[in-house]
C-alpha cells in the first residue's frame, strides 16, 4: 500500500519548471544564445545600422585574428592581467588586514569609524587624478586605482564577516586555553569569517575588471586602452574584441574562483 | 580529604544594563578526587555560571575556588558544552586535537591522542568526516572526545545531553558511566535532570533559591551497575522534586 502511494507521488506532474531537466535547460540557453547572434548579426546586414557603428558578429573573427598576429592582443591580455593581477593583491590583502582588525578590536572600528565614513563613498575612480599625479600615466597608476575600489568591498566583507563571528565559538577558544587575540584570530576568527570574505573577494574580482579598463582608458596600456585607440580610429569590430575578451577573461578567472570556494568551504553543508 | 576541586563561598554578580543580579551566593563545595559529582537545580540558578567559574569563562565575585591539579597539564579542566560546538570548518580528528595545539606536541602525536579519545567515545571510524555530517549523539561524543584528548584531571559538563533524543541520551549516559570507571577522572556534571543526576553521579548536590545555594548534598551509594528504574532512589529523587518545587 505504501508502496503503490510512493509510485503515485512520484507519477505526479511536476511544476513545469522543474520538469525541464538539466538538457532542457542548456538547450535553451543555447537558443537564447543563438538567438541574440542572428539579431545581431541581421540589424547590420540589413542596413538597420551602418556596420560601422555596430559590427556583426561573423565580422568578428577576422578582427580578432588581427589583433592576435600583430601581438596588440596578447600584449593588451597581459599587460591588463597584470594590473588586474597586483591591484586585487594589494587591494585584497589589505582590505582583510584592516576589515579583520577592525573587526576584531572594537578600539580599532570606533578610531576608523570617521575615517570610513569620509573616504569610503569617494569612487575608485575618483582618485585618478592623484594617481596620475603621483604615478604618472604608469601601470602603478591604474594598480593604485583597482586597489583602492577592491580595498572598500574587501574591508566590509572581512569587517562585517568577523564581527558576526559565533561569540560561543571564541568561547571554545578561551575554554581550550586559546585566549590571546593573535591565537583566537587563527583559531576562531579567519576560519569562522572564511565565508563571508570570500564573497567580498568575489565581488572584488568583478569590480576590479571594471576599475581595469576605467583605469586604463585614462592611457595606460592594456585591454582598456587598446579599446579607446581602436574607437579614435572607428574600429569598433576591434573594440567589441576586446569587451568580448575582458567577458571571456572575467568568465575564467570566477570560475577558477568558485573552484577554489568551493574547495575552502567543503566544510560546509 | 584529597579534594580537587576546593570552592568556598563562591558568589557571583552580573552587572547587566545598570542592573546587578546576584546567581550565587556563599557556595562551598569540595570535590574529592576522581568522584561523579551531579549538580542539579533549575534553570538560572548559575549551574553552568559555577562551571563557568572552573574553567575561566567567568570570574568570581566573592569567595575562592582552588584547583588542586597534581599534572602539570596545561589543562587540568575541560569543558564540555551543552551544545556540542564543534568548530565547523574542521574535520573530527582536528576538532578533536583543537585543545592539544598549545601543548607543544608534534603533529603526529596530537593527532594519534585525537584518535585515541574518538576510540574511547567509540567514534574512531568517523575521524575523517566534517561536523555538518554527524548526528546530534555523535557531535556530543566528538564534543566529549575534544574534552578527553586533552587528558584533563577534571571533566566539566553542561548539560551535555540536554538535547538529544532519549535514545542517544541513554546510550551517552551508559557510554559516560564507562569512561569514567575506565579513566577514573573527577566529572563534574551540570543537569535539571533529575533521574540522570541519580542514575550518573555517586553524588547529588542541588542548588536552588536566588541567589542559588546548595540546598541537598547527598551520597549516592546504589551500586553499579545501576538500573534506570531503581527504587532505591525514589526517596531521594521525591525530596530533590520537593526543594525545587519550594524554592524554585
Amino acid at each position: 500500500m505504501a508502496i503503490t502511494q510512493t509510485g503515485e507521488l512520484a507519477a505526479s506532474p511536476a511544476p513545469t519548471r522543474a520538469r525541464l531537466g538539466a538538457l532542457g535547460s542548456i538547450g535553451l540557453g543555447a537558443a537564447g544564445l543563438l538567438a541574440f547572434l542572428l539579431i545581431w548579426q541581421a540589424v547590420p546586414s540589413l542596413g538597420l545600422v551602418n556596420p560601422m557603428m555596430l559590427p556583426g558578429p561573423l565580422a568578428i573573427p577576422t578582427a580578432f585574428r588581427s589583433e592576435i598576429d600583430s601581438g596588440m592582443w596578447l600584449r593588451a591580455v597581459t599587460g591588463s592581467l597584470s594590473h588586474y593581477g597586483i591591484g586585487l593583491v594589494i587591494g585584497a590583502a589589505l582590505g582583510v588586514a584592516v576589515g579583520v582588525l577592525t573587526g576584531m578590536s572594537r578600539v580599532a572600528e570606533d578610531l576608523t569609524s570617521w575615517v570610513v565614513r569620509l573616504l569610503r563613498p569617494i569612487p575608485g575612480l575618483a582618485w585618478a587624478p592623484f594617481a596620475i599625479i603621483w604615478f604618472g600615466v604608469t601601470p602603478k597608476a591604474a594598480v593604485f586605482i583597482i586597489a583602492i575600489s577592491v580595498f572598500w568591498i574587501v574591508f566590509f566583507a572581512a569587517h562585517g564577516a568577523v564581527r558576526a563571528v559565533d561569540r560561543d565559538l571564541l568561547e571554545v577558544a578561551e575554554a581550550f586555553g586559546f585566549r590571546s587575540p593573535l591565537e583566537k584570530l587563527f583559531k576562531i576568527y579567519l576560519p569562522a569569517a572564511m565565508p563571508g570574505i570570500l564573497v567580498g573577494l568575489r565581488t572584488a574580482l568583478g569590480q576590479a575588471w571594471m576599475a581595469v579598463v576605467a583605469a586604463e582608458i585614462f592611457g595606460v596600456p592594456g585591454l582598456g586602452n587598446r579599446m579607446i585607440e581602436a574607437s579614435s580610429l572607428l574600429a569598433t569590430d576591434i573594440v567589441v574584441v576586446y569587451m568580448l575578451t575582458m567577458a571571456a577573461l572575467y568568465g575564467i578567472l570566477d570560475s577558477l574562483f568558485l573552484v577554489t570556494q568551493n574547495w575552502l568551504l567543503r566544510w560546509k553543508a | 580529604m584529597d579534594s580537587v576541586i576546593d570552592i568556598r563561598g563562591l558568589g557571583l554578580t552580573f552587572e547587566r544594563d545598570g542592573r546587578r543580579t546576584e546567581v550565587l551566593r556563599g557556595l562551598d563545595l569540595a570535590i574529592p578526587r576522581g568522584a561523579f559529582v551531579a549538580i542539579v537545580g533549575a534553570s538560572g540558578v548559575g549551574k553552568s555560571t559555577l562551571l563557568r567559574v572552573l574553567i575561566g569563562l567567568a570570574k568570581a565575585s566573592a569567595g575562592q575556588v582552588s584547583l588542586a591539579t597534581r599534572s602539570a597539564a596545561r589543562q587540568p579542566v575541560a569543558l564540555v558544552f551543552q551544545d556540542s560546538r564543534l568548530l565547523p570548518w574542521r574535520r573530527v580528528v582536528d576538532t578533536v586535537a583543537f585543545g592539544l595545539e598549545g601543548s607543544g606536541l608534534p603533529k603526529a602525536e596530537r593527532r594519534a591522542r585525537a584518535v585515541e579519545a574518538l576510540r574511547i567515545v567509540g567514534l574512531a571510524e568517523l575521524a575523517s568526516r566534517w561536523p555538518y555530517q554527524l548526528s546530534g549523539g555523535q557531535r556530543q561524543r566528538v564534543s566529549l572526545a575534544r574534552a578527553l584528548a586533552v587528558e584533563p584531571e577534571v571533566l566539566l559538563m553542561d548539560e551535555p545531553f540536554s538535547a538529544l533524543d532519549a535514545i542517544s541520551r541513554e546510550g551517552l549516559q551508559d557510554e559516560l558511566t564507562r569512561i569514567w570507571q575506565q579513566t577514573g577522572k573527577t566529572i563534574l556534571f551540570v543537569t535539571h535532570d533529575i533521574e540522570e543526576a541519580t542514575y550518573l553521579a555517586d553524588r547529588v548536590v542541588v542548588l536552588a533559591g536566588s541567589p542559588g545555594r546548595a540546598v541537598i548534598d547527598r551520597t549516592i551509594d546504589t551500586p553499579r551497575p545501576r538500573r534506570r528504574d531503581d527504587a532505591a532512589d525514589a526517596g531521594l529523587i521525591a525530596d530533590i522534586r520537593r526543594h525545587l518545587g519550594k524554592v524554585g
